[in-house]
């Protein structure tokens, strides 16, 4: 019987995971295989400490890697405070008969391709159109947030639906029986609410973590493939690319390409299981 | 007792609440609303009143005619439309029977592969682009609906799946036990049971569709030939020409954002249930 359950479970399963581990989990995983090589020769770990070494190739890979963490702590610093607050005003019971039309209104930018998002803000700041004078996007120390605001204003939507909807699951009674004692809206908000959903706040910053880390298109839409100006927007997505496929002068080479995607990977890998073996199980502790 | 606040209390609190609620929704969609009424203004109009309603004299659909003509316009059109629906409905197809296969034969192997596919959510697959496009060369794929279609399968089934297992949790097994007494092989059984999972379907297909059109990357780096050209890599290249073309170019993009604002305005609630129960989980 078993084994006929065994045999049912893999006949059923067996698409969706072809699907995933040919394209999906082969593809990383020999990404990881051939940045030990260099064409089709071993060389152990010679791609990384050139991309570690190298001045040139060193410089951009540190350069990008804290453009991802700015672009990262600017990103969750604004948005998840922000969604949280469009989630808390939603679920206060003061909106009604709105709370889909405001929903869905604020996840419209969401749904468009960063290629439109890109040329609409482009267009919208530039000294062109005169709204804003100041050349936010030629400017080195403006050009990066300027970018990330953007993609804040594009995928605001995305945490807003996550921390809405992990608000509404909070049973009622609770916030009743606060409600009864003659707790404040902001009291029961910050006392109840706040503590309870800490675990999808967290899910969602890992996510924005994720995301961040693995971001190429606004970039890319924006700025192409050597994010000026003076490489001040490049980030690791972009530099993968780069050292990939090649671009303007520089030569694409696939094992060094390879050799950036394994970097990023554990630089995720590492980042996300931090996170879950120090924060998360915390949060669960004390939630009990 | 709960204590009631004051009648003007109340509603000062919620004007100040819809007060907020309109200013974000109009940082939402405003500069949308600005592209849109500008794709129908002349390049004077553009440039001369952007944030201007048009009028008689710079009212203009030559950006939308000219948009059309362009010759690569409609084709990219037909190629995402092709791309997305095709890996959306095999997709669909694969997480249902994953999922099924997974709820009806609750093994400790459904366990390991359900949290294959949890973990699966989460991978950034676009950092295995070098072996993707090595593959799709040696299967001489290149350039083909095809290639693009494998890997967005490839991405989005484990959301797929995860999701699909919520639902198919919610069958009670009369269903199932009536039918197979009434004979029904396994996949029979299966094919009873779906039509009671169509909001879970719902919600899968527009959660799959949506990045698939947007992407960026992977049109950029399998179909960069004109013939397989999306619609996203078709306007990203339009924007990167430094075309004087304003017109047209606002007009495409407006034509490019419109399919899945609508589909989305339409499935919103199967999307948002789709997106808090796949990442929230």
């Amino acid at each position: 019987m078993l084994r006929k359950r065994q045999r049912y479970l893999i006949l059923f399963s067996l698409p969706a995971l072809a699907f995933f581990i040919i394209f999906a989990v082969f593809p990383l995983m020999g990404t990881i295989y051939i940045s030990f090589f260099k064409d089709s020769v071993f060389v152990g770990l010679a791609n990384f400490k050139f991309l570690f070494t190298n001045e040139y190739s060193s410089t951009r890979l540190l350069g990008a890697f804290l453009h991802n963490c700015e672009f990262f702590a600017i990103a969750a610093s604004v948005q998840i405070p922000l969604a949280l607050f469009m989630a808390a005003l939603l679920t206060s019971g003061r909106v009604q008969r709105l709370t889909g039309f405001y929903r869905t209104v604020l996840f419209v930018p969401s749904t468009l391709s960063v290629v439109i998002v890109g040329f609409i803000w482009r267009l919208i700041i530039s000294p062109l159109w005169g709204i804003i004078q100041y050349p936010l996007l030629g400017e080195k120390a403006t050009a990066l947030p300027t970018i990330t605001l953007m993609s804040v204003w594009q995928y605001l939507g995305i945490p807003l639906v996550f921390l809405y909807s992990a608000l509404l699951s909070i049973p009622s009674n609770i916030i009743e029986a606060a409600r009864v004692d003659g707790a404040s809206d902001m009291r029961i908000f910050f006392g109840i609410k706040l503590p309870l959903i800490a675990p999808q706040i967290g899910i969602i910053t890992v996510l924005t973590f994720i995301w961040t880390f693995n971001g190429f298109d606004i970039i890319y839409a924006l700025n192409g493939g050597q994010p000026g100006p003076d490489f001040s927007t490049d980030v690791l997505g972009t530099l993968f690319y780069r050292t990939f496929f090649g671009w303007d002068s520089d030569q694409g080479n696939q094992n060094l390409g390879a050799a950036t995607a394994t970097i990023i990977f554990f630089i995720i890998l590492l980042g996300t299981a931090a996170y879950f073996a120090i924060v998360q199980r915390r949060l669960k502790v004390s939630q009990l | 007792m709960i204590q009631k606040e004051g009648k003007f209390q109340s509603h000062s609190k919620n004007f100040l609440v819809h007060f907020w609620m309109l200013f974000f929704a109009l940082l939402a969609i405003g500069p949308i609303i600005v592209i849109i009424i500008n794709s129908f203004k002349t390049t004077d109009g553009i440039f001369s009143g952007p944030l201007k309603l048009p009028d008689a004299k710079t009212f203009s659909l030559d950006g939308y005619k000219r948009a059309i003509q362009n010759g690569n316009f409609i084709r990219n059109y037909f190629n995402s439309t092709a791309i997305t629906l095709g890996a959306t409905l095999i997709t669909v197809l694969c997480s249902c029977l994953a999922a099924y296969g997974i709820t009806e034969y609750a093994t400790k192997l459904a366990k390991m592969i359900a949290g294959f596919f949890t973990i699966g959510i989460m991978l950034p697959v676009t950092l295995g682009t070098v072996i993707i496009l090595k593959m799709m060369v040696s299967f001489h794929l290149l350039n083909t609906h095809i290639a693009l279609i494998l890997v967005y399968v490839g991405i989005s089934v484990p959301l797929g799946v995860i999701l699909m297992v919520t639902n198919f949790r919610t069958i009670s097994n009369d269903l199932k036990e009536a039918a197979r007494i009434d004979g029904a092989n396994e996949f029979k059984t299966f094919l009873i049971v779906v039509p009671l999972v169509k909001p879970g379907i719902a919600a899968v297909a527009a959660i799959t569709m949506l990045p698939i059109w947007n992407d960026l990357w992977f049109p950029l780096i399998l179909t960069t030939g004109p013939k397989t050209q999306t619609l996203t890599l078709g306007i990203q290249q339009f924007v990167g020409v430094h075309t004087n073309d304003w017109q047209a170019l606002i007009a495409s993009l407006v034509l490019g954002a419109i399919p899945l604002i609508l589909l989305f305005t339409l499935f919103s609630k199967q999307f948002i249930k789709g997106l808090s129960d796949g990442y929230g989980k």
